[in-house]
């Protein structure tokens, strides 16, 4: 392997242990979120330091490699795709402190059945699931795989558009709940924002391994790989 | 509206059996930069001596094909003439050691018996230096002789021997490889300027140079011309694997 082959696989481990850590944050904040455990979150709210000095290291490591290595073709587009996957990692982690700040200043744990009622848990686990979708077509640089998160975005944008209605009906049936079902719906618009980093994501393997850019492209002719701009 | 200055057709070329360059076709437009790379032994060097008829001068040396300046195949032309219309510059900065500055300039009408008056010697020497961005630095050391100058106005100086023939394209063999950075950057600016008034073909051994200075790019491999296109696609996005490989370095 040339010294930019030997740079790129170790950039690509980097982002691969990034992803590992935001996608254990995520499932930590849930857990936190649905035990009600206030230790776990303030766990996860230090490990956000961790997720920080990753994006930190990988922009440096980019940044060398740029300088040092001047990468041309598929190894420029491959650095300059780790530059955004690894923003949008960083902001995943920052959701999931953010829900886990929530479980440290709720007073009150959340109610299961509202968390059912309104789909939250099911989004939560989809919105996991997509994430852990975008690191294997990462790593296996799968577009098909990459291109079939578009349509999974959707789901968690169909359970955020209902979310306004969903929780008004929670807090009709008991005014009482007003504070965790606000929680509920607060942790929703955050959860259709894992949704859209995840896109991101996917919108960049498929940058770095095709050439094709699909960013600020109509959401109905992705699948259609043949109409795509050229990189 | 482009329009075309060189073409080759079915060009190839042999030094005896070795058949070194294999049935190239391209188009170059006026005023482009173009940058020709590919590893070594690849035939690059040989198709642009090509251009000029300079292949020929090697013994054992042929070549089969047609390359058409404007339009006419060079091979039914004079081949001095040819080599007036089409400069070269070389790798090594190669002023002749015993002429001035001044005659190195002119020392293609001098060389070819060409009788001009000292007044239009005078232009011609002004003009070539000021394209070749040498003028300020030697005008007042004009009858010194062109081995004191650095390698970098060396260069520089070949430019303006070559410039001064007034020729429509100017091949560029690999430059700058003999020069440090300084005086390469200078020279890769000279190729801005250069391109408003000449066609450049430039064989080079540095990508980021090719991917710096040219238009185009074009890229042999085995004697074949693999891929020619805009230099923005072939380092973002060559459509030929070997392309990529060669630019990223993974040639094995």
């Amino acid at each position: 392997m040339t010294p930019l082959e030997n740079e790129i696989t170790a950039l690509k481990k980097e982002l691969i242990n990034m992803w590992i850590l935001v996608q254990s944050q995520l499932n930590k904040a849930k857990d936190a979120m649905v035990q009600f455990d206030k230790d776990l979150a303030r766990e996860v709210l230090i490990k956000e330091k961790r997720v920080n000095s990753f994006e930190l290291k990988i922009d440096r490591d980019c940044e060398n490699i740029f300088a040092l290595h001047c990468p041309v073709a598929i190894d420029l587009r491959f650095l300059l795709a780790a530059l955004k996957i690894n923003t949008n990692l960083e902001r995943i982690g920052d959701i999931a402190a953010g829900i886990a700040k929530y479980v440290v200043d709720s007073s009150v744990n959340f109610d299961v059945a509202a968390m059912e009622s309104t789909s939250m848990i099911r989004m939560y686990e989809e919105a996991v699931n997509i994430l852990i979708d975008t690191r294997t077509a990462f790593e296996k640089e799968d577009t098909v795989l990459a291109r079939s998160i578009f349509k999974r975005d959707d789901v968690l944008d169909a359970i955020n558009d209902a979310a306004s209605a969903t929780v008004a009906e929670v807090i009709k049936a008991d005014i009482d709940s007003l504070p965790e079902a606000l929680y509920i719906l607060s942790i929703i618009r955050k959860l259709e924002r894992v949704g859209d980093q995840s896109k991101n994501i996917a919108e960049e393997i498929i940058f770095y391994v095709e050439a094709k850019i699909l960013k600020h492209y109509e959401s109905s002719h992705r699948d259609l790989p043949g109409e795509e701009q050229q990189g | 509206m482009e329009s075309t200055i060189v073409r080759a057709e079915n060009y190839n070329a042999y030094f005896g059996d070795n058949h070194v360059v294999k049935d190239v076709n391209i188009s170059i437009n006026k005023h482009e930069v173009i940058a020709v790379m590919g590893p070594s032994g690849c035939g690059k060097t040989t198709f642009l001596r090509g251009i000029n008829r300079m292949h020929e001068l090697i013994p054992n040396a042929t070549a089969k094909g047609k390359i058409l300046l404007d339009d006419q195949n060079v091979y039914d032309m004079n081949a001095i003439y040819v080599r007036s219309k089409i400069g070269m510059v070389f790798q090594r900065p190669n002023p002749f050691p015993n002429l001035s500055i001044y005659e190195n300039v002119v020392a293609g009408y001098l060389l070819n018996g060409i009788k001009i008056s000292k007044a239009d010697k005078d232009v011609i020497v002004e003009k070539s230096l000021t394209s070749a961005a040498l003028w300020k630095e030697v005008k007042d050391s004009l009858h010194k002789k062109g081995t004191f100058l650095s390698g970098g106005q060396q260069q520089r100086l070949c430019i303006a021997r070559a410039i001064a023939m007034q020729p429509e394209l100017i091949l560029f063999d690999e430059p700058t490889s003999a020069l440090d950075p300084i005086s390469t950057s200078s020279v890769e600016a000279l190729f801005h300027e250069l391109k408003e008034n000449y066609t450049l073909i430039i064989v080079t051994h540095n990508m980021q140079q090719a991917a710096r200075v040219s238009d185009r790019t074009a890229f042999f491999y085995m004697g074949e011309l693999v891929e020619f296109d805009d230099t923005k696609q072939m380092f973002t996005n060559p459509s030929d694997q070997r392309t990529q490989n060669y630019i990223t370095g993974r040639f094995s």
